[in-house]
């Protein structure tokens, strides 16, 4: 467990689909983490990753995330090479740039954000996904750094945004450099903003403190997949301070849609005719 | 002793209590004057002398310390005919969060802080200084107010953090938050920022996008507090000393790396033993940055403080 899940546990790591150990052993098989169906992995595919039995959510790395949303072949990598900074030599148990390294190693990702502009049914678009599984998608400087190229790439390819936030929040490790990234990054938002350029934020479970503080719920149009855990304070440090049992299905989607902070939830299958039809009336010159 | 003392600055307050004893006795008896004013000046280095090697846990304390001056003892002090405004205009007033216009050498300007409250019962009106999503609201407002009338804002930042809470997160404080950096970081007003005491997290950076961030000697600013931060990358609470030493919270650090702009020097002892300094120091800073941002055109200035942002982490 890495140090979100254990601050969420609800959303621990066995329901990565990507690193879950399946107590099936073969590698094609797969087990639901929700209601422990048992999965084929290339139905599972076919259904993208949302278990035909019961409609979970499972969770998929970035690149998975772009090669579905984008249309077939168009992805285009952006705003690559840029590197973690240890600014701070942070040290706890284990340094900083040992995290990095093992982050790096066990994602195949520079950091935890990939950018990428591409076709979203023939329409160009700029889309920027977390990935969760490098250090719990956590933003530091690289990921405001590379954010902010996504949002310069969008206002100058005249195109819209869209961002699939899934996080921690702000990175522990580079404490007030963290911090700043989520005034940088609301800070390129208002660019795009200016260039009236839409901006559709797409929710995808969890997303906590910083990331969802920023990025995540300033979109034009904000989205979630169903049930994704999507709030300011994790759950544990909110019952620990008021000591009162949560609500049932607090923080879920369909607790953010019923509170106003959302304006649609998207199952992931129906999530790439909808954002289209949205651009279509939100931005109709392509 | 006073239970508002903290561990390391007892012995400059047994020193303090024997001043207080020989001045009572002094009245009668004159040929102690000379002893107190040994003890007076032998009081003076023993604070200069912790003072200048405190570790950062213990700035951290000195930043929360019961008897720090707050955003109102600053208004009070550094302005004149402070008008408090109140509310969101959506759902209530937050008390955390202080605000309003007033006059700062016959300048009009707009005020906004966090305001933690000095007795047990104005702590629990104010939450001890962590607002709610209307608290954030409020002060959007009142800075979308200074840009209508074309007035500076300045924001004291001091708060353990945004409050975490049912309620919170029903009305929003993601979305209050993440909104406000984006209002100041578009806003047509001069920003100036200062950080009086703690500066946590996302519920302290709501108010910090500014063209100038200043933050008070022993004031502190983090990600998270040290407690989180032990309690999430340790897995042990306490582990929060070592956990402000390795996010570097402290003012020196902070203006090392970047986040703030000019450390505004304490009265010796901390800002707690004279609010009169602390204030006409800030106020020297808040008067002195104003006039070299009067120099830049807005656009200029907008430039500069999205520029400053892009810098960081880069």
């Amino acid at each position: 467990m890495n140090w979100l899940t254990r601050l969420i546990p609800s959303i621990g790591s066995n329901r990565d689909s990507e690193s879950s150990k399946s107590k099936v052993p073969d590698g094609l098989w797969n087990n639901c983490p929700a209601c422990e169906a048992i999965l084929y992995q290339p139905e599972l595919e076919k259904s993208l990753f949302v278990c035909p039995k019961c409609d979970h959510h499972l969770r998929i790395g970035a690149r998975t995330r772009m090669s579905i949303f984008f249309d077939g072949g168009s992805f285009q990598e952006l705003a690559t090479k840029i590197t973690t900074k240890d600014i701070l030599k942070f040290k706890d148990t284990k340094s900083y740039s040992q995290r990095i390294k093992e982050a790096v190693s066990s994602t195949g990702e520079e950091e935890a954000i990939v950018i990428g502009k591409g076709k979203l049914e023939g329409a160009e678009i700029v889309a920027a996904a977390f990935e969760f599984r490098y250090m719990g998608g956590s933003m530091g400087g690289a990921v405001g750094t590379k954010f902010v190229q996504g949002v310069d790439a969008a206002i100058e390819h005249k195109t819209p945004l869209i961002c699939f936030s899934t996080s921690g929040g702000a990175r522990m490790q580079e404490s007030m450099v963290s911090l700043m990234q989520m005034a940088k990054t609301s800070a390129a938002l208002e660019k795009l903003k200016e260039s009236k350029l839409p901006y559709i934020s797409v929710m995808i479970d969890p997303i906590y403190g910083g990331v969802s503080a920023s990025i995540a719920m300033l979109g034009d149009i904000n989205i979630a997949e169903p049930k994704a855990l999507v709030g300011f304070a994790g759950r544990r440090v909110i019952e620990q301070t008021v000591r009162v049992d949560l609500p049932e299905g607090f923080q879920k989607s369909e607790f953010l849609l019923e509170h106003g902070a959302i304006d649609m939830i998207v199952h992931r299958r129906d999530l790439r005719a909808k954002v289209s039809s949205i651009l279509s009336k939100l931005y109709p010159t392509q | 002793m006073s239970i508002n003392i903290l561990e390391f600055e007892k012995p400059i307050a047994e020193v303090a209590e024997k001043i207080e004893a020989l001045q009572l006795a002094a009245s009668d008896n004159p040929e102690l004057l000379p002893q107190i004013d040994k003890l007076k000046s032998e009081q003076a280095t023993l604070t200069k002398k912790i003072y200048s090697k405190l570790s950062t846990w213990q700035k951290v304390q000195v930043a929360r310390h019961p008897n720090r001056p707050h955003t109102l003892d600053f208004i009070e002090r550094i302005f004149d005919e402070f008008e408090e405004l109140h509310g969101d205009r959506q759902f209530a007033d937050d008390a955390s969060l202080v605000g309003g216009i007033a006059k700062l050498e016959g300048m009009p300007v707009m005020i906004i802080g966090h305001e933690k409250g000095r007795d047990t019962e104005e702590k629990v009106k104010r939450n001890f200084g962590m607002p709610q999503p209307e608290g954030y609201r409020k002060a959007k407002r009142l800075m979308q107010l200074a840009e209508q009338f074309d007035m500076p804002v300045i924001t004291f930042i001091d708060t353990a953090g945004a409050y975490p809470g049912v309620e919170g997160e029903e009305r929003g404080q993601s979305e209050a938050i993440a909104r406000n950096l984006a209002v100041m970081s578009s806003l047509k007003s001069k920003i100036l920022v200062v950080v009086t005491g703690e500066g946590g997290s996302g519920g302290a950076l709501a108010l910090g996008v500014g063209d100038h961030v200043a933050i008070l000697e022993y004031g502190t600013y983090s990600v998270a507090s040290p407690e989180a931060c032990a309690s999430i990358v340790w897995r042990e609470s306490d582990k929060a000393p070592e956990a402000a030493e390795a996010m570097k919270v402290g003012a020196s650090d902070l203006k090392k790396i970047g986040i703030v702009d000019e450390i505004i020097v304490e009265p010796i002892g901390g800002a707690h033993q004279d609010y009169d300094t602390i204030s006409a120091n800030i106020k020297s800073s808040l008067l002195k940055n104003l006039a070299e941002l009067s120099k830049f055109s807005q656009e200029e200035l907008l430039q500069r403080r999205y520029q400053r942002l892009l810098k960081i982490g880069a």
